[in-house]
């Protein structure tokens, strides 16, 4: 009988540091500590010269700029050559005008995305889902979201939650449903009693005791 | 390598980060500062460099080496 092996790793969880790598990239050997004292959004596509990869790419591309004020760096990933992707790199440019201005990790020995849990065999055993993970400067890893195969990511949500991180650790609060810079946020709920009815008199705006939002 | 190619020259941003060590020793983070390149670069550039034998490392802080120097003149 065939005896199938499957290598398992464990998969990385938010709150925990973010697995340490040195991987060959479009802008040379990087390792994860090089991006110590940034923020960090490390991604997979499952493919170059694919199509809805080549919209998220491009779409990465657009929100580069406002990433950066924010002092986020991008990291892109596949299981595709160097080789590969600087010809995708260069026909993005060609065919749409969009330089791609972020490294990409060659990923071909599956190192990093063994280590990430890029991988889900139920949906390709070969290639890596669409998988972002935000990593703070101290590099933590502060978001995970993954995406199927067939459905490419939104932008407006990525730069939302990048907002929503830096937001919480500027002011020491949360942020609700739907929220937006500028919007209300969550004031962090009280711990005793005595905390729960202070807060109804701090100026907040409250549904109950432990729902009190504040503008910034 | 993406700081020095094949034929052990400096690319761009190889001589971007060697001119930037022409007043002295620097950390990274000058470096990155002076260059006007990401920090990410210059920490993986640096190495190279300094693997190249272009720069050298003291401590934290990095200079050009013979070398480095002989090539951006």
């Amino acid at each position: 009988m065939e005896e199938v092996t499957e290598q398992i790793n464990r998969m990385p969880r938010i709150g925990e540091p973010a697995p340490a790598f040195e991987a060959v990239t479009t802008h040379g050997m990087l390792k994860l500590e090089d991006f110590k004292g940034t923020w960090l959004i490390l991604f997979s596509h499952p493919a170059d010269f694919t199509p809805v990869c080549t919209t998220e790419f491009i779409a990465f591309a657009e929100i580069f700029p406002e990433l950066q004020k924010r002092g986020v760096e991008l990291l892109g990933l596949s299981v595709d050559s160097t080789s590969s992707h600087i010809a995708w790199v260069r026909n993005v440019e060609e065919k749409t005008g969009v330089k791609i201005p972020f490294p990409i990790v060659a990923d071909l020995s599956k190192e990093v995305s063994l280590a990430y849990g890029m991988i889900h065999p139920g949906q390709s055993k070969t290639e890596t889902v669409r998988c972002v993970f935000i990593i703070d400067p101290n590099q933590i890893i502060r978001t995970i979201l993954y995406y199927p195969l067939t459905t490419g990511r939104n932008m407006d949500e990525i730069l939302r939650i990048v907002d929503a991180l830096q937001t919480t650790d500027k002011n020491a609060v949360a942020t609700p449903a739907n929220w937006r810079p500028g919007d209300m946020v969550v004031v962090p709920p009280p711990n005793t009693q005595e905390m729960a009815e202070e807060r109804l008199k701090q100026g907040y705006e409250c549904t109950d005791w432990y729902l009190c939002k504040k503008k910034l | 390598m993406a700081c020095v190619s094949p034929d052990g020259k400096p690319t761009e941003s190889g001589t971007k980060m060697l001119r930037a060590l022409e007043s002295g020793l620097g950390t990274p983070e000058e470096i990155a500062k002076k260059a006007g390149l990401p920090l990410f670069r210059v920490r993986s550039g640096l190495r190279e460099l300094t693997q190249a034998g272009l720069a050298n490392q003291k401590g934290e802080k990095y200079e050009l080496s013979e070398k480095g120097t002989e090539l951006i003149k």
